[in-house]
């Protein structure tokens, strides 16, 4: 009927996008709490060794950690496996001053608290482990935890 | 007549706010860090004689370069060695062979039966180290096990579900990690 008929073209109205960027950003902090920077470029390959009675570590900031495994440029670095602190290849002998400097960055309530991961690939040997260990130990950084991924149980 | 504000375009805003997202994707990482915990020993005082552990008190596992392993004496598997700790832990029937049994007097739990065996892992420096973590955790699971166990008989709840960390302590204390790594050996040659 003529009565009810519009004047005028029908327009689709725009989509206001101007929340689109709340979401995003929305997103983008989801993001920020959840992650974490990645702290070292890795020079050596670390896959982990599965396991099921793992847990998570409880204060990251508290951490340091210890990468083992093969160069990944093994035409430059051979295949024997490597130990790296930071963003550097380093000897077992350089692990005492590793942890003295990760200690000297901590204020004096922390520094009981303060752990070491030590991030293995599953097919290092453990005679390099070892020496790691007992590196530790005379050092007086007795909490370690071996950084495994979550494994299916076997039984 | 007031002049009008002109409207600031904000389509563009979204456009930046994803940039900043990707950035953040391709930069952090979500994998937290997981793991075994493990105390390790103070280096060995050489005046101080190490004490007496009784042979029963002892579960000893060795594992050799090539990754084989002996339980107490015989060649043991990876499949077993959970449900062997089991039974050296908590030693159901009082067993002679097995290890002895103190009563303490634990917070919460009024007096309970501690074990004093010690498990003795020993890995030679050609172990592999996934196998050396397999057998952490089959230990671990072991413990953990009895940890349950106690935890649901007293306080009707499995050890990780425990809320306040006095019923956790006092778990911990009746059912300690005790795996004492003897010092390395190198028997089956090179690292």
């Amino acid at each position: 009927m003529a009565r009810f008929k519009k004047k005028g073209k029908k327009e689709v109205p725009a989509i206001n996008t101007g929340s689109m960027s709340d979401i995003i950003f929305m997103f983008l902090f989801f993001f920020m709490v959840i992650t974490n920077m990645r702290e070292a470029t890795l020079f050596v390959r670390v896959l982990p060794p599965q396991a099921t009675e793992i847990q998570k570590l409880e204060k990251k900031a508290l951490a340091s950690s210890i990468y083992i495994g093969q160069p990944m440029k093994t035409a430059m670095y051979g295949t024997e496996p490597r130990i790296q602190l930071n963003d550097q290849f380093a000897e077992v002998s350089d692990i005492k001053e590793f942890i003295e400097k990760e200690r000297a960055a901590r204020n004096e309530v922390d520094r009981p608290l303060l752990s070491t991961t030590l991030k293995a690939d599953g097919e290092v040997k453990m005679g390099i482990l070892t020496d790691i260990k007992q590196e530790l130990r005379e050092i007086g950084a007795f909490k370690i935890t071996y950084a495994t991924r979550r494994g299916k149980k076997n039984n | 007549m007031a002049r009008k504000i002109p409207e600031i375009n904000s389509g563009s805003m979204a456009d930046i706010s994803f940039l900043l997202l990707t950035f953040f994707l391709l930069t952090s990482s979500i994998n937290t860090d997981m793991g075994i915990s493990r105390k390790l020993p103070p280096p060995i005082d050489k005046t101080v004689t190490p004490p007496e552990i009784k042979k029963r008190n002892i579960f000893t596992v060795l594992v050799n370069a090539n990754d084989q392993l002996m339980v107490n004496g015989s060649i043991g598997d990876i499949s077993t060695i959970k449900a062997k700790t089991i039974e050296f832990l908590s030693n159901p029937a009082s067993d002679p062979n097995l290890p002895e049994k103190i009563i303490k007097y634990i917070d919460l739990l009024g007096n309970i039966e501690v074990s004093k065996g010690v498990i003795s892992l020993q890995n030679d420096r050609g172990t592999s180290y996934e196998m050396y973590i397999q057998v952490q955790n089959e230990l671990t699971a072991a413990v953990n096990e009895l940890r349950d166990q106690l935890s649901k008989e007293k306080f009707g709840k499995k050890f990780e579900d425990l809320k306040s960390d006095a019923k956790k302590e006092a778990i911990q204390k009746a059912i300690p990690v005790s795996i004492s790594e003897a010092e390395p050996k190198n028997i089956g040659g090179q690292k």
